[in-house]
């Protein structure tokens, strides 16, 4: 059984605890990358991290992009989503067919 | 383009000849390859945008009413009500095979019978609302992080196999057709060159006799 992790602010994740995910708390860039890497060797399945810090984090998410563990997951915080997930995915998109396809079906 | 550097004798023409064989069957696979990620990633790619929108939307609600559930309780009501949960969430995690491409394959053990982790007494109806809205958002959230893996790791297949695609088409099998084609030349005149000598060695000998 593998566990789900999620770090972000305290005002934004502290309601996931109560479904019962591992939640850290973390405001600053530098110090919820250290936190992301550590869950990433520990075995995490997948790791939630807020927008305001996704950014930030990307050393590692760069690191495990080649395995098929731990998915790191951009989610909106308590202020709501600035789009940080939808770019991502219309990265992936933009790399793989060579243009943007999805933004106008 | 500039071919390779081989001397030109018959070996290393039927050995080019066997690798261009090779690079084009090889170029013909890698292509199927890439059609058939494409189609995938496509279909990924849709269901990651349908579910990313639907998640973010049902994730800021249940923020929402957790933003109005701070403020109608004290800081540490709501830690007490949240620090203890009622049990951890599990997933399994599995790998998927996608083309022998490894994605994951995550499923949350299921949570029937879903219950507060905290007593009512202290708690606001917000607080309530919004851990309800996150327990059933969650298995969505599980999906969103297998389908949205799967399309990063689809994408960057694509972008290898494409580059592999075109390093065969555009620079592997035209420099070796060239190779090809100027040994084929110099053998020919290496050919001709024979013929004319026997021909002449023939004159001369038949002048002699005469």
């Amino acid at each position: 059984m593998a566990k789900i992790g999620v770090i972000g602010d305290r005002d934004s994740v502290l309601l996931f605890k109560a479904v019962g995910l591992d939640v850290f708390f973390e405001d600053e860039g530098e110090r919820a990358n250290r936190t992301l890497h550590r869950l990433a060797r520990e075995g995490y399945a997948a790791v939630f991290v807020t927008e305001k810090l996704f950014p930030s984090c990307q050393e590692t998410i760069e690191e495990f992009k080649g395995q098929a563990y731990p998915a790191i997951i951009p989610i909106p915080d308590n202020s709501g989503s600035k789009g940080i997930g939808e770019r991502t995915l219309r990265q992936n998109v933009e790399k793989a067919v060579g243009m943007d396809i999805l933004s106008n079906t | 383009m500039a071919a390779i550097q081989v001397k030109p004798t018959r070996m290393e023409l039927s050995n080019l000849k066997k690798r261009k064989k090779v690079a084009v069957r090889g170029h013909k696979m890698m292509k199927d390859k890439r059609d058939e990620l494409v189609r995938r990633f496509i279909e990924f790619a849709r269901q990651n945008k349908a579910l990313r929108e639907e998640v973010e939307e049902k994730l800021s609600r249940a923020m929402k009413s957790f933003v109005l559930a701070r403020a109608s309780m004290s800081g540490a009501e709501i830690e007490e009500a949240l620090m203890y949960p009622a049990r951890a969430a599990e997933v399994t995690a599995g790998v998927q095979q996608v083309l022998s491409i490894q994605v994951p394959k995550m499923e949350i053990s299921a949570q029937e019978g879903f219950t507060y982790p905290y007593g009512f007494a202290t708690t606001s109806a917000d607080l309530d609302l919004s851990v309800q809205l996150l327990a059933e958002v969650l298995p969505l959230l599980v999906q969103l992080a297998e389908i949205e893996k799967a399309c990063g790791r689809l994408a960057d297949e694509i972008e290898k196999t494409r580059r592999r695609v075109n390093a065969l088409e555009y620079v592997m099998i035209p420099q070796i057709t060239e190779t090809i084609r100027r040994i084929q030349m110099k053998l020919d005149e290496n050919e001709r060159g024979n013929l004319t000598r026997l021909m002449k060695t023939k004159e001369m000998l038949q002048q002699q006799k005469a």
